[in-house]
C-alpha cells in the first residue's frame, strides 16, 4: 500500500531487442499528490515518455519487460490485469501528447474524439456527450465551440488543436494527467497560453500533473517538483527551488546552462552539453554521465567503475553523484552559478 | 464539390475519346502504315469467295476509300445516332448506340455487349466482395500476429496466389471440386441470376473464389502492410489512451485508415474486371464480356473487338471518377477542388 496519491517505486522497463537490452527506464521512483505538479526532464532518450506509457500501461505490448511497483490511489497497476488497467486510462488517469496534429485521428471531427473518449467511460447518450465536448471545447478556449465540435484537426491551428487534445484528456475529469511534451510542437507564444491553461485547469480540477519535457523553462513555469532524468534513471530529484536555485548535478547544471534567457547578453554563448545522450543498450559503466561530464576527473576515480546512488543530500533532494557534496555545492556557487548570472 | 465533379466528367468523356482515336487508330491507321488496303479490309467483310469487283464495291460502300478523318467520325457518329451498313448483300441497320457491326456474325455490336454484361456483373460483383471481405480480414490478423504462423502461413498463399494465374488455378480447382468431389459447378453451366438464384450462385462459386483468391492474395497483403503502418501511427496511441477496448482500437482507427488506398484500389480493379475477367471467363466457359472478346480476337472480327474494347474503357474511366470522388469521402482531408 501506499499512502500517495501515485507512488512509483524502483519502475523498470526494459526492452528486448535483437542488438540488446534496452533499459529505457532503469529503477525510477517518484511520488505525487493530488493539485500537485511533476515535472520530468531529460534528453531524448533519457525515458521520460516510456516512464509515462508505463504509468497508464501502453509501453509497447508483449515485448517490454516491466517491473517495480506503481500505486495510483491505493492500487498497484504494474501487477494488476490489462483489463483492470485499460478501465482507468482515460477516466482515472489520462494523457496529453506532444504533437497533437499525429496523436489525433485525422479521419474523425474533433468532437467525434472528445464524445468517444466520455462515452467509454460514462454511459450517456450521443446528444449529452455533444454537448459536454461543447462545454469542455469552450473551456479549454476554443472560440465557438458549438461549431468546431464539428471540425476536422487539420482544420484546426497548431494552438487550438492542443487545447481540443487536453479538452479530450480532461473529458472524463481524470485525477491523474500526464503531459508528454505538451508545447514542443507549439509556437513560443502559443506554448505560454498552452501553459496558463493547463495551470487553470490543474487548479480546477485538482488533479495530480506530471510534465514531460527536455525544457527547464517549461516546469519552471508550472511544476512544484522535478525528476531530472539521465540514461534511464533519476539522477536528481527535489523541488522546483532546490533544481533551480541549489542544483548539484553537472548535468543539471548542463540543462540550466542550455536555457536560452532573456536576461542574457545576446552576444554571450549558450553552454550547451558536449556529447550526446548514452546509448540504453551499452550505458557507460560507472555513472551514465561521466563521458560528458566536465567534473569526472574529480570524483576519486570512481566514475567510470561504480554507478553512484541517488542520495538525499537535504530535506528531499535528492543526487546521483559521486562528487563530495561539499565539492558539488562549491562548484556550483564559484564556478557554475556566476556564469549563468554572469550577464 | 459540384464544379469539381462536372469537370471531372469533362476530363472523363475526352479521357474517351482519347481512348477512341487510340482503338480506331490501332485498328485501321496502323494496318494502313503497314500495308493494309482497303479491299484487304472489305475482303473480311464479304467472305472467300467474292469476285475482285465485288471486293472493291464494298470497300467503296462501306467508305473504306474514304480519309481516315472521315471513318473515324463516321463511326463516331453511329455511337450517338446509330448507322447503317451496305455490304452487297443489303443494307444493314444498326440503332444507337452503335458500336459496329459484325459481319462476322451479321449482327450489331452493342445488343452483344449487353447481353454478356450480366454474366461479367455477376462475376464480378460476388468475387470483388469474396476477395475483399477475405483479404481484408487475412490482412488486418496477419498485421497483428505478425510474425505468427498465421501470418507467415497467411503470407506463403497469398504470395502464391499472386503468382498464379487464374487459367492455373481455375483448372486445378474445376478438376478437384467439380470432376474430383463433384461438389461445384462444371465448367460452362452458368445460370442467370432472374431465372434461379441459388443456381446463380452455384454456378459461380468456382469461378469467384478462383478470382477472388487471385485478388484477395493482394489486398491481404496490402491490407497487412496498411495496418502495421497505421498500428503505429500516435493516433492509435492516443485511442489506447483513452481506454478504448483493443479491438475497437483496431477496427475503429486502426481500419478505418488502413482502408482508404484498399477503397482507392478496390474501385479500380471493380472497374477493370468489369470490363471483362478473361482468363476467368475462359477457364469456366463463362459466356461474359472477356469470353466475347477472346472469341472476337481469334475470329478477328473487327467492330466487336472495338466495342468490346470502348466499353471496357468506359468502365475503368469511370471507376475512376467514382474512386477519387470515394477518396474524398473516406478521407476528409482531401479536398475536391
Amino acid at each position: 500500500m501506499s499512502e500517495h496519491f501515485l507512488d512509483v517505486r524502483d519502475l523498470k522497463i526494459h526492452f528486448p531487442t535483437d542488438d540488446g537490452l534496452v533499459r529505457s527506464v532503469d529503477g525510477l521512483s517518484f511520488k505525487l499528490e493530488r493539485g500537485r505538479t511533476l515535472g520530468i526532464v531529460g534528453e531524448s532518450g533519457s525515458g521520460k515518455s516510456v516512464t509515462s506509457l508505463g504509468i497508464l500501461g501502453l509501453h509497447k505490448g508483449g515485448r517490454a519487460r516491466i517491473s517495480g511497483e506503481i500505486w495510483l490511489d491505493g492500487e498497484e497497476l504494474v501487477s494488476a490485469s490489462p483489463e483492470h488497467v485499460r478501465r482507468l486510462r482515460g477516466k482515472k488517469m489520462s494523457m496529453i501528447f506532444q504533437d497533437p496534429l499525429s496523436a489525433m485521428h485525422p479521419y474523425f471531427t474533433v468532437g467525434a474524439q472528445i464524445i468517444e473518449a466520455y462515452r467509454i467511460h460514462n454511459k450517456v447518450t450521443k446528444k449529452v456527450a455533444r454537448k459536454h465536448a461543447v462545454d469542455l471545447l469552450g473551456r479549454v478556449g476554443i472560440p465557438q465551440p458549438e461549431r468546431r465540435v464539428d471540425s476536422y484537426p487539420h482544420e484546426f491551428s497548431g494552438g487550438m488543436r492542443q487545447r481540443a487534445m487536453i479538452a479530450m484528456a480532461l473529458s472524463c475529469d481524470p485525477e491523474l494527467l500526464i503531459a508528454d511534451e505538451p508545447t514542443t510542437a507549439l509556437d513560443v507564444t502559443v506554448q505560454a497560453q498552452i501553459l496558463d491553461l493547463m495551470r487553470d485547469l490543474q487548479r480546477d480540477f485538482n488533479a495530480a500533473l506530471i510534465i514531460i519535457t527536455h525544457d527547464l523553462g517549461v516546469v519552471a513555469e508550472l511544476s512544484d517538483d522535478i525528476l531530472v532524468m539521465y540514461g534511464g534513471k533519476a539522477i536528481e530529484y527535489g523541488s522546483a527551488e532546490d533544481i533551480f536555485e541549489r542544483p548539484e548535478h553537472p548535468y543539471t547544471w548542463g540543462l540550466l546552462g542550455s536555457m536560452p534567457r532573456l536576461d542574457r547578453e545576446p552576444t554571450e554563448r549558450l553552454l550547451p552539453i558536449k556529447g550526446s545522450p548514452p546509448s540504453l543498450i551499452n550505458v557507460p559503466a560507472g555513472c551514465a554521465f561521466h563521458p560528458r561530464c566536465a567534473f569526472e576527473g574529480r570524483t576519486g576515480g570512481k566514475a567510470n567503475t561504480e554507478v553512484p546512488d541517488l542520495v538525499e543530500t537535504e530535506g528531499g533532494h535528492l543526487v546521483r553523484c559521486h562528487l563530495p557534496r561539499e565539492e558539488r555545492r562549491a562548484i556550483w556557487a564559484t564556478e557554475i552559478k556566476p556564469n549563468l548570472e554572469s550577464a | 464539390m459540384v464544379t469539381y465533379i462536372i469537370r471531372r466528367l469533362i476530363g472523363a468523356l475526352l479521357m474517351l475519346a482519347v481512348v477512341s482515336m487510340v482503338t480506331f487508330s490501332i485498328f485501321f491507321v496502323v494496318p494502313r502504315l503497314a500495308g493494309v488496303t482497303a479491299t484487304d479490309f472489305a475482303n473480311r467483310y464479304v467472305g472467300r469467295a467474292a469476285t475482285q469487283e465485288t471486293v472493291v464495291a464494298v470497300a467503296n460502300k462501306l467508305g473504306l476509300n474514304d480519309p481516315v478523318v472521315v471513318q473515324y467520325a463516321r463511326w463516331i457518329k453511329g455511337i450517338f445516332v446509330g448507322a447503317e451498313y451496305d455490304y452487297g448483300a443489303g443494307v444493314e441497320h444498326c440503332p444507337a448506340p452503335c458500336f459496329g457491326y459484325s459481319f462476322v456474325t451479321k449482327n450489331p455490336v452493342w445488343p452483344d455487349l449487353v447481353d454478356r454484361m450480366p454474366v461479367t456483373l455477376s462475376l464480378a460483383a460476388g468475387a470483388s466482395i469474396i476477395w475483399l471481405l477475405a483479404g481484408v480480414a487475412v490482412g488486418v490478423l496477419s498485421a497483428l500476429k505478425r510474425g505468427s504462423i498465421f501470418d507467415r502461413t497467411a503470407m506463403v498463399i497469398a504470395l502464391s496466389g499472386v503468382s498464379l494465374p487464374p487459367f492455373f488455378t481455375g483448372l486445378i480447382a474445376l478438376s478437384l471440386f467439380s470432376y474430383g468431389l463433384r461438389i461445384t459447378a462444371p465448367g460452362g453451366a452458368y445460370t442467370p441470376l432472374t431465372e434461379n438464384p441459388a443456381e446463380w450462385a452455384y454456378s459461380l462459386i468456382l469461378p469467384w473464389l478462383t478470382l477472388a483468391f487471385l485478388n484477395a492474395a493482394a489486398y491481404a497483403r496490402l491490407t497487412r502492410a496498411g495496418m502495421l503502418e497505421t498500428m503505429g501511427e500516435d493516433y492509435i496511441r492516443t485511442a489506447r489512451a483513452k481506454g478504448l477496448r483493443e479491438s475497437t482500437v483496431i477496427t475503429k482507427h486502426g481500419l478505418r485508415a488502413a482502408l482508404t488506398p484498399i477503397v482507392t484500389i478496390f474501385g479500380l480493379d471493380v472497374g477493370i474486371l468489369l470490363g471483362g475477367a478473361i482468363l476467368t471467363e475462359n477457364v469456366f466457359s463463362l459466356p461474359g464480356l472477356g469470353k466475347y472478346a477472346t472469341q472476337a480476337i481469334s475470329t478477328q472480327d473487327l467492330p466487336k473487338i472495338m466495342g468490346f474494347t470502348m466499353l471496357a474503357a468506359f468502365f475503368i474511366v469511370m471507376a475512376n471518377l467514382i474512386v477519387d470522388l470515394l477518396y474524398a469521402v473516406v478521407d476528409p482531408r482531401v479536398r475536391l477542388t
